[in-house]
């Protein structure tokens, strides 16, 4: 069936003002059958059922809605942190601002040297996990990036990665269009932890695929923020073996357009995933949190904690799914999504969804909206606390509970200082 | 199950015990059907059909031109293909819309001069329509004489028309109007030209704009202001013709302060082929008024190898215009071989309260989508939303709904949980909330789980004799509890037992 006259249109727009890179054969290749489902999907539209909530045509234009930089001086995230630091900026590599691409147990490189050559790992990642992320929903934008990535960090752990390894994305200028894609393996028995950090660009489209191993353990701390006007559609592809882990954190204060998809499969028995987000939004502020996760395999175990907190007409959107397939037996699936509104015009929007096919499994969802609770913030007042700081210690405690998925306590500490920052500067 | 002809009664036990489960050890026990004369539209759907099925009624112009607007609409539409639901493409042409008794050409005045057979169709369905009307088990409510028996006013649906109405005189004393949809376009064009479409204007899908085009027959129910329906309305839908579509159509005005509870119960043959259902009911409330709507759906669901069963696409709503107005949908969903409904609540007047109770149940092959949408746009509304779905053999249950506060529904408050149970590991259960939320006063929740038949519990059933098919349907209803207790006495009974029938064969 032929797309509808405006969705070709739109689409055939959108891959004509991208260029594709060059490379290996193996990299051609994977990059026009990206293409081949762009164009047999189309971007997405409003209309479709899976951009109900969040507007795409901002991801969909041909040329980005222009970004003001944010001028104020702030600490580095991670900052105080041992880490292995890549840095982008606007979506181009910064060989200086980086550290040596060198690690203990850890093979690194950028996907523009990666699709020159021929990695085996990298071959056969590279637009795979994308590509199964397709059924049974559309991913037009994942899809895209795929075939017109210009860079990205392939990282594969062999063992235990001591440093994490942070990618950092400045953005500098204020029409930039960046498209990256990481292709990440940890290895039986390996661990590696990702940060990431920064507005990246005008317009940011990543995509990230991981496969974990056997009794591998993947983590993932994500801080998103910064410029006000960036706009941001990220894809964490994610595919798990028997007994491994997969724990995924992201805060986002600022940014007036953000979709985050997390797409996992747990694949082996006993698989764990976390994904876990908190976010901040303030006026002009539309965060979109999509999960999709599927469970094919006995006893395994997957939570998502996500946490919003909205003023002056902010938007949160949640939609969360999570599909058992027939057999996977022992399923403990968690699901909860809840939002603070601190005032009348914000708005949460959401869709937590099970489908379920086995008998024997606990899973669950809840969804909470609602105003700060006046008898809590009362009881803060009648104890001499200040409303407005009153107010922010009710809302980092209604955070707690995504926060506390961070692992590491440094980072934790990190994004929590993050977060009290955020507030402290809205104090009114 | 346990064959009862062979099983000693031990002592103590009555004979009534002893029959009531017997009854229930069948399948599909309303599968026969009733050999009767019939009168036919022909085949397939056009304007001729819609303008016959409106001189069949002998409907006003207005009510003609109506219909016809729909039917142009429908021709643009397409049939939604959201739903978690799997079926054939239907074939709108290859069946009937419009069938009656011959018998009914001329319509009876009185119940005495409906066709024998007709009414034998409805005792045997438990539905004596001769007004004595004593409900098994029933008698001694405790809100009228406890000497006599509780009286419920039947409408009842044969194919496309309605047979007869039960205690219309006594119901007009109390000013209440009760008849069927299509006396209510000749004997009150007033009040169905204000309201009917009002709540579910033609073109709001595809399937209630196919019933604006077709309807033939259904309910009719004004109560007026300040007036509490001295007894319970209930409408009896039975298919009983082949390849014929069954498209009621319900209309219930509850005027300033008053208050009705309504029953709704379906059954249809047993037969190979699927058969099409799609009605619409509209309910209006105005200021105070509350409706009690509650349905009992047990079309056939098709045979165990999910070969027949009624395709049951209906459209649902009530509008709370009137401030401080009050619905209560409750729903036992245990027919038919596809199911696409979700009874829904506008909440426009201030305070206005809506609920929705559900069990819906799948067996063998049967699918479900239904759920319930609860729109809030007044101040301090409140909602309630709790449901069961249970999925036994390769059945597909899905709850879908909607709770959304608009920015002016200041302190809105809803509750939602919607629970599966799964039976067996080749069926399904899912679900698929919307949440829209936009401000921050009100507070919305809501909970889902989903689990299998407890082990625990099946055991400790198991451990004082009772066979594992007893222990799954007690356990299950105690599952369904919130709901079966939300229901009005007599269906409770028919629903209890239900439950229980539903899940046969879907054990061991």
């Amino acid at each position: 069936m032929g797309l509808p006259e405006t969705k070709q249109s739109e689409t055939e727009a959108r891959v004509n003002a991208l260029t594709m890179p060059g490379g290996a054969a193996w990299a051609v290749e994977a990059r026009n059958e990206a293409l081949a489902r762009v164009q047999a999907k189309g971007m997405p539209a409003r209309r479709d059922e899976y951009w109900k909530f969040t507007k795409p045509t901002r991801f969909v234009s041909v040329e980005p809605t222009p970004a003001a930089l944010f001028d104020a001086q702030e600490e580095p995230m991670f900052d105080g942190i041992e880490r292995l630091k890549v840095v982008f900026v606007d979506g181009v590599f910064d060989a200086d601002a980086s550290d040596d691409l060198a690690a203990e147990n850890l093979e690194i490189g950028r996907l523009a040297d990666a699709t020159q050559a021929d990695i085996h790992w990298v071959k056969d990642l590279y637009g795979m996990l994308e590509t199964r992320g397709q059924d049974p929903v559309d991913r037009p934008l994942a899809a895209l990036n795929t075939a017109f990535a210009t860079d990205g960090v392939v990282l594969r752990a062999t063992g235990p990665v001591a440093r994490p390894v942070s990618i950092e994305y400045l953005h500098a200028s204020e029409s930039s269009d960046a498209i990256l894609h990481h292709v990440i393996r940890v290895e039986e028995g390996a661990s590696l932890t990702v940060l990431e950090t920064g507005p990246a660009a005008a317009r940011f489209n990543k995509c990230m695929e991981v496969d974990v191993a056997d009794g591998a353990a993947f983590h993932h701390i994500r801080m998103q923020g910064r410029d006000h006007e960036r706009q941001a559609v990220t894809h964490s592809f994610g595919r798990l073996g028997r007994e491994s882990v997969y724990k995924s954190f992201t805060l986002t204060v600022n940014g007036v357009l953000t979709r985050n998809e997390h797409v996992l499969e747990l694949l082996g028995d006993d698989a764990v995933a976390h994904i876990a987000g908190a976010c901040a939004g303030d006026g002009d502020f539309h965060h979109d949190d999509t999960v999709f996760i599927t469970h094919d395999a006995v006893n395994c175990e997957s939570r998502q904690v996500f946490k919003k907190v909205l003023r002056n007409g902010a938007v949160g959107v949640f939609q969360g799914k999570i599909l058992v397939k027939e057999g996977a037996q022992k399923t403990d699936g968690y699901q909860i999504s809840q939002s603070l509104l601190l005032d009348d015009d914000s708005q949460f929007l959401a869709k937590p969804e099970l489908e379920i096919y086995a008998d024997d499994v606990a899973c669950s969802h809840g969804s909470t909206t609602g105003a700060i609770d006046e008898t809590a913030l009362f009881y803060l007042q009648s104890r001499g606390v200040p409303k407005s700081i009153a107010t922010d210690l009710l809302v980092l405690s209604f955070m707690a509970e995504a926060i506390d998925e961070i692992e590491d306590e440094r980072l934790r500490d990190d994004i929590q200082a993050r977060l009290e920052g955020w507030l402290a500067r809205r104090r009114s | 199950m346990v064959a009862l002809d062979e099983t000693q009664v031990k002592e103590g036990v009555d004979q009534d015990t002893v029959d009531a489960v017997k009854s229930l050890g069948g399948a599909y026990k309303y599968g026969w059907n009733t050999d009767i004369e019939m009168e036919y539209a022909p085949k397939g759907l056009s304007e001729d059909i819609v303008r016959l099925i409106s001189e069949k009624n002998n409907e006003p112009e207005w009510m003609l031109e109506w219909r016809l607007v729909a039917y142009r609409r429908w021709l643009e539409l397409k049939e939604p293909d959201w739903a978690m639901v799997d079926y054939p493409e239907i074939d709108f042409q290859d069946q009937y819309y419009y069938a009656r008794p011959k018998s009914m050409e001329v319509k009876p005045k009185s119940l005495d001069e409906v066709d024998p057979k007709l009414l034998a169709t409805y005792e045997k369905l438990g539905i004596p329509l001769k007004e004595q009307m004593i409900l098994a088990g029933v008698e001694g409510a405790e809100d009228i004489d406890a000497d006599a028996p509780r009286k419920v006013a039947v409408d009842a649906v044969f194919d496309s028309v309605s047979v007869g109405t039960t205690f219309q005189a006594e119901l007009k004393k109390a000013g209440v109007i009760f008849c069927s949809i299509s006396e209510a376009i000749q004997e009150h064009p007033e009040l169905v030209k204000q309201y009917l479409g009002t709540v579910v204007p033609q073109s709001d899908n595809y399937y209630a704009t196919l019933n604006s085009a077709v309807f033939s027959d259904g309910s009719f129910v004004y109560i007026p202001p300040g007036v509490k329906c001295p007894m319970e309305l209930s409408t009896y839908f039975r298919i009983n013709a082949e390849n014929t579509g069954q498209f009621e159509r319900t209309l219930i005005i509850a005027d300033k302060g008053s208050y009705v509870s309504y029953l709704e119960g379906c059954t249809a043959p047993q037969r190979d082929i699927a058969q099409l259902h799609a009605a619409v009911v509209e309910l209006v409330l105005l200021d105070d008024a509350e409706i009690k709507y509650s349905t009992v759906q047990n079309w056939f669901p098709g045979d165990e190898n999910g070969k027949g069963g009624i395709y049951n696409f209906v459209t649902k709503r009530a509008d709370c215009r009137g401030d401080r107005s009050k619905v209560m949908w409750t729903q036992v969903e245990t027919g038919s071989s596809v199911t696409w409904k979700y009874p829904s609540c506008i909440l426009r007047g201030d305070d206005s309260q809506g609920e929705f109770y559900s069990i819906a149940i799948a067996n063998n092959y049967q699918q479900a989508d239904t759920g319930t949408k609860m729109v809030h746009l007044g101040k301090n509304t409140k909602s309630r939303i709790v449901s069961k779905g249970i999925s036994a053999g390769r059945a597909q249950n899905t709850y879908r709904g909607l709770v959304s506060m608009h920015p002016k529904a200041k302190n809105g408050r809803n509750y939602t949980q919607c629970d599966s149970l799964l039976i067996g590991d080749k069926c399904g259960a899912h679900t698929v909330p919307y949440i829209e939320v936009k401000n921050n006063s009100s507070r919305v929740e809501h909970e889902a789980t989903t689990s299998k038949v407890d082990d625990d519990q099946l055991f400790y059933c198991r451990a004082r004799g009772m066979d594992e098919e007893e222990a799954v349907a007690l356990v299950v209803n105690g599952f369904c509890k919130e709901v079966l207790q939300a229901l009005p006495m007599e269906f409770a009974m028919e629903a209890q037992q239900l439950v229980a029938i539903s899940l046969e064969g879907s054990v061991g």
